[in-house]
């Protein structure tokens, strides 16, 4: 644990990071940093490149332009520091394999020649198990539990070799409320008593916006950070899921709503915005030097 | 027309036969390779590219017989490309059941072609589609010994990468397991097991004796160790079931092995239903 000299407490960091893939940039221009101990939605329509973000920063994806630090190395090089759930788990689906057995793999499922599990490691697994509240389904097959529980063991899975950052992509989906909040619950808990550094994937911002500290949006193929003041603004959000979406107050806290513009009397005006326009909206983001777009 | 079922008396001695020998001996060596390659089969998804992978098999061994090569050895060449061509493909894409299917087909086909070529392969088809266990050689389990022993060396070192990257590509991918060349092994380690067990079963129930007894397996544990013991077991079962039976009654040996295992399966998939 603990930060290396050279990344400045910051557990990602972009400098004109550019991807493209079968000949089409997928974003670029990505320049700002993270820092540690801090939980990061990151949003943007379908395709804007959210998981190929993941993917850059575990080094799956090479870079067209620029570079990305994680952890304090070039990407792809820490990548036994970090944990990843990638999206709705699917292989759990009909997974015969326990959850207890899922994890101890994510401690042993890179060994090549014979090991035996070790006791040090069962207890690892065992003690993770408890923290995401399996400890009493351990021994079910992953397609016997719930799509919240799957999704608690691969977070567990995840969290066994402990990663320093943990990178979760859309670990919300499909979920019912109840397990949308314990998920989430369970994230907050690991940023605070781990004090682990967490970028989630999201398409909802309003499960995860008590425990959010910033945002990373991907807009007009560019990738940016803010710190969630800056975020949390209707006209900025209105552009970033081309559809209008407003900020409400209330006594929970700041919801999103997108109103049905079709259900809504004449004459309303949508809020949407051209890229000049939108371009501004990223002046809000002042204090970490990339508050210009190109 | 009468179908006979009689049970002949005279079956414990066929059991002491050489050939009926030979032909357990076999067994042996098939389900110990056919067991442990069925689980990975299962859990990674690949049971439609092992069927397929018999069939692609299937030029290459009348092929051979034209040639007057050992029918093993096209097999095992034809078996084996076409493993390299989907294990370097990749998963998704040997999930593309069309492609997979009209390749199947075509494989099929040409081996159908290959045979009418010549008497001989003509002869043939018919064990080469069904098996003949019962005609196994001391060479071919010379060869089915060194198979299993490559077998259990090479999973004895992949086993864990292997397992992990069975349940989650992506993450074992991100952890740094070389997802392309497991891909790859795990393929041609299929062709070559199903090398081994055409003799027993032929291309055409080939599931049967690789996935099906994994699939029971599967349902009845809940170790990816005791699967693959399991499976093992379950496959012997089949097969020794399988010469005994069809020693008592007259019958051909892979019709009574697919039968027990399919058996076994359906026994132990409603036992599951009700619980």
């Amino acid at each position: 644990m603990g930060s290396t000299p050279s990344d400045g407490g910051n557990a990602v960091i972009l400098r004109n990071a550019a991807v493209r893939r079968g000949g089409r940039t997928i974003w670029s221009h990505g320049d700002f940093s993270i820092p540690r101990g801090t939980v990061t939605a990151i949003v943007g329509t379908n395709g804007a490149g959210k998981t190929t973000l993941l993917d850059a920063e575990l080094g799956l994806v090479p870079l067209s332009s620029g570079s990305i630090e994680v952890l304090g190395t070039p990407a792809g090089q820490s990548n036994r520091r970090i944990g990843y759930v990638p999206q709705s788990y699917i292989s759990g689906l009909d997974s015969t394999i326990t959850a207890r057995q899922s994890v101890v793999l994510g401690l042993t499922g890179t060994r090549f020649g014979i090991h035996f599990v070790t006791r040090a490691e069962r207890s690892r697994a065992e003690e993770v198990l408890e923290f995401v509240g399996l400890a009493d389904k351990a021994d079910y097959r992953l397609n016997e539990l719930s799509g919240g529980l799957r999704q608690r063991a691969a977070i567990a899975q995840a969290l066994v070799g402990g990663p320093e950052l943990l990178l979760l992509d859309e670990p919300l989906a499909n979920l019912d409320i109840a397990s949308q909040r314990a998920v989430v619950e369970l994230l907050a808990r690991l940023n605070r008593e781990w004090d682990m550094t967490i970028q989630v994937v999201a398409h909802d911002l309003n499960m995860l916006l008590p425990i959010l500290t910033g945002a990373i949006y991907l807009l007009d193929g560019h990738p940016h950070y803010s710190s969630m003041n800056s975020v949390l603004d209707s006209k900025l959000l209105t552009h970033l899921y081309g559809t209008r979406v407003e900020v409400v107050t209330t006594p929970q806290g700041d919801m999103f709503v997108t109103p049905n513009v079709r259900l809504e009397p004449e004459g309303r005006e949508q809020d949407t915005h051209d890229v000049r326009e939108a371009a501004l909206f990223h002046h809000h983001d002042a204090g970490n030097g990339n508050g210009e777009d190109r | 027309m009468t179908i006979q079922f009689a049970f002949d008396p005279e079956w414990a001695s066929v059991l002491t036969a050489p050939f009926m020998l030979n032909a357990i001996k076999a067994g042996l060596l098939i389900s110990l390779a056919a067991g442990i390659m069925g689980y990975f089969t299962i859990s990674r998804h690949s049971t439609f590219a092992a069927h397929a992978l018999a069939h692609i098999g299937l030029p290459g061994a009348t092929g051979a017989v034209l040639l007057g090569l050992p029918v093993s050895l096209g097999l095992g060449a034809f078996a084996l490309g076409g493993a390299l061509v989907i294990g370097a493909l990749g998963k998704r894409v040997a999930d593309r059941d069309i492609a997979t299917g009209t390749v199947l087909a075509f494989a099929t086909g040409l081996g159908l072609f290959f045979a009418r070529l010549s008497s001989s392969a003509s002869q043939q088809m018919q064990s080469i589609l069904f098996g003949s266990i019962l005609t196994i050689t001391d060479d071919q389990i010379m060869g089915f010994a060194i198979f299993d022993a490559v077998l259990l060396l090479v999973l004895a070192v992949i086993y864990r990468p292997l397992l992990f990257s069975s349940l989650d590509e992506q993450v074992a991918r991100a952890k740094g397991v070389p997802i392309t060349l497991m891909n790859v092994l795990f393929m041609a380690i299929m062709a070559g097991v199903i090398t081994i067990a055409v003799p027993a079963v032929g291309t055409l129930l080939i599931f049967a004796l690789v996935v099906t007894p994994a699939a029971t397996a599967s349902m009845l544990t809940r170790s990816p160790f005791a699967a693959i013991v399991v499976s093992c077991v379950l496959c012997l079962v089949s097969i020794w079931g399988g010469l005994v039976l069809s020693a008592m009654f007259p019958t051909p040996p892979s019709f009574v092995i697919v039968t027990l295992s399919t058996l076994l399966w359906a026994v132990a998939k409603l036992v599951c239903r009700e619980r």
